[in-house]
C-alpha cells in the first residue's frame, strides 16, 4: 500500500484490486475457514460469497459514516458489534428465504463475524475512507471473495459429485471422486489453486528474477 | 498504521461510553427489526420442511396435527408441558395414516436424526426420512437409496402382551442373516449407519409406542 | 441422543470430528502459527484455554437469553464473550509468562477472530449439551486444536530442511500437508460407535 495518499477519488482500482491484487483468500491468505468449508457445492459457494458481501459492504458502510464519531480506544470492539448486527441480519435472511440453503451452510453463516476479511477491512480501510469509496472497496473484495469460492466450489462439485449447480455433468456412469467434497479435498484443492495462483506470478517475475529463483 | 493526525486530546470515558451505548442501541434495532420481519417467513419454512417429512414417511397423508405425548396421555401440542412431540397425518378423508415421530442414534461420523412413520393399524413401522446426518455420501447416505434397505420397511414394531414395551426389539443385523419382520438387514459396507438407525428406531419406539397405544383412539378422528 | 458419554464427547471433538482438520475452524492460526513446534504448543494452550472460558461463559448466557426469549442476541453476546476471554487470557500470560506472552505477541488478540472458539460456542448451544459436557467438548475440541498445531509444526519444521520448489512454498505446501492429515483422520471415523 506504499504510495497511496488518502485521496477520495474513486478509480476502477479501487474495485479491480479486491479481485486480483488484493484477492482476500489467493494473495492475503484471510477467511480461508469457510473457503474450505462450504464449497462443496457451487450453490453453497454463491450463497456464501453473497452472504459475506453483503455483510462486508453493509459494515464497511456503517463503519466509514461513524468514522469521525467512533473513539480510538473502542473502534475494534464497535468494529465487532457493527459486524455481528449486519451477520445476524443475513442470518434471518437466510432462513427466510431458504431453509435448506441455512442447513447446508450451517454454522459458518454466524462464523462470518469472525471472519478475517471483514474486520480487517474495517480497520484498515472503511475507517479511513468516505462511504462511497468504502462501499466500491467492500465490493470488489467481496468479489474477490465470491470468485475464490466458486473457484474451489465447481471443482469440487464437479469432481466430487460429477454435478454443476445440481445439474449432471458427466452423466450416470460417472463415479464421483468423493474424497473432493470430504475435508481432505478443500485442502488439496485450495492447495492446488494457490499453486497455480503463485505459479502465475512466478511467470509474471521479470526474466532475471527467474534466473536468480533457478540458481537457488 | 499510519494514523491520520492524532486526537488532541483523549478522549472522555463518557465519550467513549456515549458512543458505545448509541451504536449497541443502532444495532439492537436493525437486529429486532429483522428478527420481526423475517419471522413469520420462518415459522412457515419450517412448518414446510416439517410437513414434507411428515408425508414422505406417511404417504398418502394430506393433513398433519401435532401432539405431545408422555407418561399422562396424549394432547395437542398448542396447549404446552412436556412430552415428546408426534405428528398425526390424516388423508383426505380425516382418517388417521399414522403418527411420525423423531429419533436419533450416534452413527459413523456423527448422531444421525431421522423421522420415522407408524400406522396403528398394522402396528408397523412405515418407513423413514433422513432429517440430519452427515454420515459418509456414497457409503453412509446409502440408507435412503438403497432398495433391499428400503425393503425392510414397513417394519414390525407390535407391542408386547402387556403394553409395556415392544414384542421384539428393533435390531440391525449383518446382511443377509435378517430372520424376523422387526429386523432391519443392514447394508454391507454401511453397517454402522445401518445400525444407528436401528438403535435410533427402537431406543424411539420401545419409550413412545407403549405411551401411545393406550390413547391412539384419541387421534383416530381428525380434530 | 443426548445420553452421550463424556468420553465420547471428548474424542469426537478431539480425533473423529477434529475442528481444525475436519470441520475447518481455526485454519488462520493453523497455517500461520505452525512453523515453529513451541510457538505452536503456547498457542495451542492459549487457545485451549480460551475456548473453556469461553465455553462456560457461553453455556451461561445461552441459558439467560433463553430465559428472557432474547435469542437474537447470541451472536453478538458469545462474540464480547470471547473478546473478553481472550483479554483475560492475554493479561494473566502477561503476568504469569511473559516470555510466552512476547513469544506470542499479535497471535494472541488474534485468537478472537479464531473461528474455532466462535465455532465451539455455536455447535455447543445447537447440540444443547448440559454443562459438563459443554466442558467435555471444549476440553475436547482444545486437544484436538493444540494435536493438529503439533503435527503441522513438527511436519513444517523438518520440510525447512528439504528442498521445496518455489511455487509450492508456504501456504499451498501446508494447505497440501493439511489434506494428508485430513485424510489420515478420517480413519478414525466410527471411533467410539
Amino acid at each position: 500500500m506504499a504510495g497511496r495518499k488518502r485521496d477520495d477519488i474513486i478509480t476502477a482500482d479501487t474495485f479491480l484490486e479486491g479481485i486480483w491484487r488484493e484477492n482476500p483468500v489467493f494473495v492475503m491468505l484471510l477467511g480461508m475457514c469457510p473457503v474450505l468449508a462450504v464449497t462443496n457445492s457451487v450453490m453453497n459457494a454463491i450463497a456464501m460469497g453473497l452472504a459475506t458481501t453483503f455483510v462486508l459492504i453493509g459494515s464497511s458502510t456503517l463503519v466509514s459514516l461513524l468514522r469521525n464519531v467512533i473513539p480510538k480506544q473502542v473502534r475494534i470492539a464497535t468494529y465487532i458489534v457493527i459486524i455481528a448486527t449486519f451477520v445476524t441480519i443475513v442470518d434471518y435472511v437466510i432462513q427466510a428465504i431458504s431453509l435448506d440453503l441455512y442447513n447446508a451452510l450451517g454454522a459458518f453463516i454466524q462464523l462470518i463475524v469472525v471472519n478475517c476479511i471483514i474486520l480487517g477491512r474495517a480497520e484498515a480501510y472503511a475507517s479511513k475512507n468516505r462511504p462511497l469509496k468504502a462501499i466500491v472497496s467492500g465490493l470488489g473484495m467481496g468479489s474477490g471473495f465470491t470468485i475464490a469460492l466458486l473457484c474451489l466450489g465447481s471443482v469440487r462439485e464437479l469432481l466430487g459429485s460429477g454435478t454443476l449447480l445440481g445439474f449432471s455433468v458427466f452423466g450416470a456412469q460417472f463415479e464421483p471422486w468423493v474424497v473432493m467434497i470430504l475435508p481432505p479435498g478443500g485442502f488439496f484443492v485450495l492447495g492446488a489453486w494457490l499453486l497455480l495462483f503463485n505459479w502465475l506470478r512466478e511467470r509474471k517475475a521479470s526474466p532475471e528474477m527467474k534466473e536468480a529463483v533457478h540458481a537457488r | 498504521m499510519s494514523s491520520v493526525a492524532p486526537l488532541p486530546s483523549q478522549t472522555s470515558s463518557l465519550r467513549m461510553i456515549q458512543v458505545l451505548g448509541g451504536i449497541a442501541m443502532l444495532s439492537g434495532f436493525l437486529v429486532v427489526l429483522t428478527y420481526q420481519l423475517t419471522l413469520p417467513r420462518i415459522e412457515l419454512n419450517r412448518q414446510r420442511a416439517i410437513e414434507r417429512a411428515v408425508f414422505q414417511v406417511l404417504p398418502g397423508a394430506t393433513t398433519r396435527r401435532d401432539f405431545l405425548v408422555d407418561d399422562d396421555g396424549v394432547r395437542p401440542a398448542g396447549e404446552g408441558g412436556g412430552g415428546t412431540k408426534v405428528y398425526a397425518a390424516y388423508d383426505a378423508d380425516g382418517k388417521l395414516k399414522g403418527i411420525a415421530a423423531e429419533a436419533g442414534a450416534r452413527g459413523y461420523q456423527d448422531i444421525v436424526r431421522i423421522l420415522y412413520g407408524y400406522d396403528p393399524a398394522c402396528q408397523c413401522i412405515t418407513g423413514f426420512a433422513v432429517l440430519q446426518s452427515t454420515e459418509t455420501p456414497g457409503l453412509g447416505d446409502k440408507i435412503t437409496r438403497d432398495a433391499k434397505f428400503l425393503a425392510n420397511f414397513p417394519l414390525d414394531a407390535r407391542l408386547a402382551a402387556d403394553g409395556k414395551q415392544l414384542a421384539n426389539a428393533i435390531v440391525t443385523v449383518k446382511h443377509g442373516s435378517k430372520t424376523g419382520p422387526w429386523q432391519i438387514d443392514a447394508i454391507s459396507g454401511a453397517t454402522i449407519t445401518s445400525t444407528a438407525v436401528g438403535k435410533g428406531l427402537n431406543n424411539s419406539a420401545q419409550v413412545l409406542l407403549p405411551r401411545l397405544h393406550p390413547h391412539i383412539d384419541q387421534l383416530k378422528v381428525q380434530p | 441422543m443426548h445420553a452421550d458419554s463424556l468420553t465420547y464427547i471428548f474424542l469426537n471433538a478431539a480425533i473423529v470430528n477434529n475442528f481444525v482438520l475436519a470441520l475447518f475452524l481455526g485454519i488462520c492460526p493453523f497455517l500461520g502459527v505452525s512453523a515453529k513446534l513451541k510457538t505452536a504448543v503456547s498457542m495451542g494452550v492459549a487457545t485451549m484455554l480460551v475456548m473453556l472460558i469461553s465455553s462456560i461463559c457461553a453455556y451461561a448466557i445461552n441459558n439467560l437469553l433463553v430465559a428472557y426469549d432474547l435469542e437474537f442476541l447470541r451472536l453478538i453476546s458469545y462474540i464480547a464473550v470471547i473478546a473478553s476471554a481472550v483479554q483475560l487470557v492475554e493479561m494473566s500470560m502477561k503476568k504469569f509468562s511473559p516470555s510466552l506472552f512476547r513469544a506470542l505477541g499479535i497471535f494472541l488478540p488474534l485468537i478472537t477472530t479464531n473461528c474455532a472458539i466462535l465455532g465451539l460456542a455455536l455447535f455447543q448451544t445447537a447440540k444443547e449439551y448440559n454443562f459438563v459436557q459443554s466442558v467435555s467438548y471444549a476440553l475436547g475440541a482444545g486437544s484436538g486444536f493444540i494435536l493438529a498445531l503439533v503435527l503441522m509444526a513438527g511436519l513444517r519444521e523438518k520440510l525447512e530442511l528439504a528442498e521445496v520448489p518455489s511455487v509450492s512454498q508456504g501456504a499451498a505446501l501446508s494447505l497440501m500437508l493439511a489434506g494428508i492429515l485430513s485424510l489420515a483422520f478420517m480413519g478414525f471415523a466410527g471411533l467410539g460407535a
